[in-house]
């Protein structure tokens, strides 16, 4: 199994990278912030403005490490790809697939259930955890929903339907949303999704998290081979990396809305660390996305077992799981895509 | 696991300069310098092997030497530190 190296986020931003010998340098005004063997990472996200030098871009193309730049929101901006690794064989049965209309089904279903199914398994543990404290019964009542939906979307016959389905799932997952936040309500209360620029401190939090759970995504599909851009379930566009956000569903309950919700009730992250700008949005502020940065690393350190795979892995490595996991169906290793279902 | 590399090169001629320079140059490839002539390493078996050879083609095995101490997975317990110089820890998060 692949080992979960560390990623280095550089959020200075007058930062500039740089390559010397196998080091990445962290440079700030003609200092040296930081010097790092490139092994021992696994990739960079950069989230400043003046960039890297092209030698350590060169650099980790070659060596297969993920160095993306994002905007000081955590907004996706560039992504540096080398060569294509993988093998053509791999990608042209995947194409194949993604044109496959009953195909691309078959993944995106046993996707998609595994998305409700874990959308629901938040919601469980909410209600185990805090029964005194949430509505257990508006809970338990759209816990069964989301469980049907779950059997629906399995046996579903068309990506329209599957489409809907997931749809009224998630309005129903998100309007409890909010009765899960338990702490900090003053500044934390989530009324609703609201994107570009997010809103409120949660939704601040949530595309935050979402963003750097895609970069994953993207990274362990293109390191197992499959192109990341050509998906089974969402409508493919210019610059979208379709598959990394199919994928991307089976994490969002368990992963990221989990995360941004345990980042709220421990009171890790306060109204303190946002700042609102003119139009609107709402935005981490340096040390919040600092702070944030070292709770998104400590999470993904953490342990699980894998329930298909019976083995420990780490919340970091589970795209990379997935993605072979995929890569195995997509080559026919496989009868079946076995998505990840959290318990 | 994290590896602890320290070496003593002769420098009484040109040539052991220039070994010491090789040698340091290998040594910050691969990890950080936590004192002159002191590397800590997070390396796997493999990548332990490939400086190593690194190593031992530039050193002159009659006039320097080379002490590799394996401190393994559970470093933390093993390293205290005092007094100036800053350090990084290789796994935890890595902000800048």
């Amino acid at each position: 199994m692949k080992k979960l190296l560390n990623t280095l986020y550089v959020t200075t931003e007058n930062a500039y990278l740089a390559l010397d010998g196998e080091n990445v340098v962290i440079q700030c005004e003609g200092e040296t912030l930081g010097r790092l063997p490139i092994h021992m990472i696994d990739g960079i996200m950069a989230f400043g403005y003046i960039g890297a030098s092209p030698a350590l871009m060169g650099k980790c193309a070659e060596m297969n490490k993920s160095l993306v730049f994002l905007k000081p929101s955590g907004r996706f901006l560039a992504k540096v790809t080398g060569k294509s690794y993988g093998n053509i064989l791999l990608r042209r049965s995947q194409y194949r697939i993604c044109d496959h209309e009953e195909q691309s089904l078959a993944i995106a279903r046993n996707i998609i259930s595994a998305k409700l199914a874990n959308s629901n398994a938040v919601l469980s543990r909410a209600m185990r955890d805090h029964a005194l404290r949430i509505d257990t019964e508006k809970f338990a009542r759209i816990g069964e929903a989301l469980q049907k939906g779950k059997v629906n979307a399995y046996h579903a016959q068309s990506a329209e339907s599957l489409r809907g389905l997931e749809g009224e799932c998630a309005n129903l997952y998100f309007s409890v949303f909010d009765d899960m936040i338990l702490q900090q309500k003053e500044d934390f209360s989530y009324r609703g999704r609201s994107r570009r620029p997010p809103m409120d401190y949660v939704n601040a939090m949530l595309s935050f998290s979402y963003s750097l759970l895609t970069s994953m995504c993207v990274s362990a599909l293109e390191s197992v081979g499959l192109d990341a851009y050509a998906g089974v379930f969402h409508t493919e566009r210019p610059g979208r990396c379709s598959l990394a956000l199919d994928i991307l569903e089976e994490f969002r309950a368990p992963f990221a809305d989990r995360f941004v919700l345990t980042a709220i009730n421990k009171k890790s992250i306060c109204g303190k660390d946002f700042v609102e700008k003119e139009n609107g949005g709402i935005l981490l502020t340096e040390d919040g996305r600092k702070k944030f940065l070292t709770l998104w690393q400590q999470k993904k350190k953490e342990e699980l077992m894998h329930p298909f795979l019976q083995e420990k892995v780490e919340w970091g490595l589970l795209p990379y799981v997935q993605a072979m996991l995929l890569a195995k169906y997509i080559r026919g290793d496989l009868d079946e895509y076995p998505p990840f279902i959290w318990r | 696991m994290l590896v602890l590399i320290t070496y003593d090169v002769n420098t009484q001629d040109a040539q052991g300069s220039r070994r010491l320079r090789k040698v340091s140059k290998v040594c910050v490839n691969y990890g950080q310098r936590v004192q002159n002539s002191v590397f800590e390493c997070l390396l796997s078996p493999a990548e332990l092997c490939v400086v190593k050879s690194q190593l031992f083609s530039i050193l002159d095995g009659t006039k320097d030497s080379l002490r590799i101490y394996n401190l393994g997975n559970s470093y933390k317990t093993r390293i205290e530190h005092y007094g100036a110089k800053q350090t990084y820890s290789p796994e935890e998060p890595m902000i800048f």
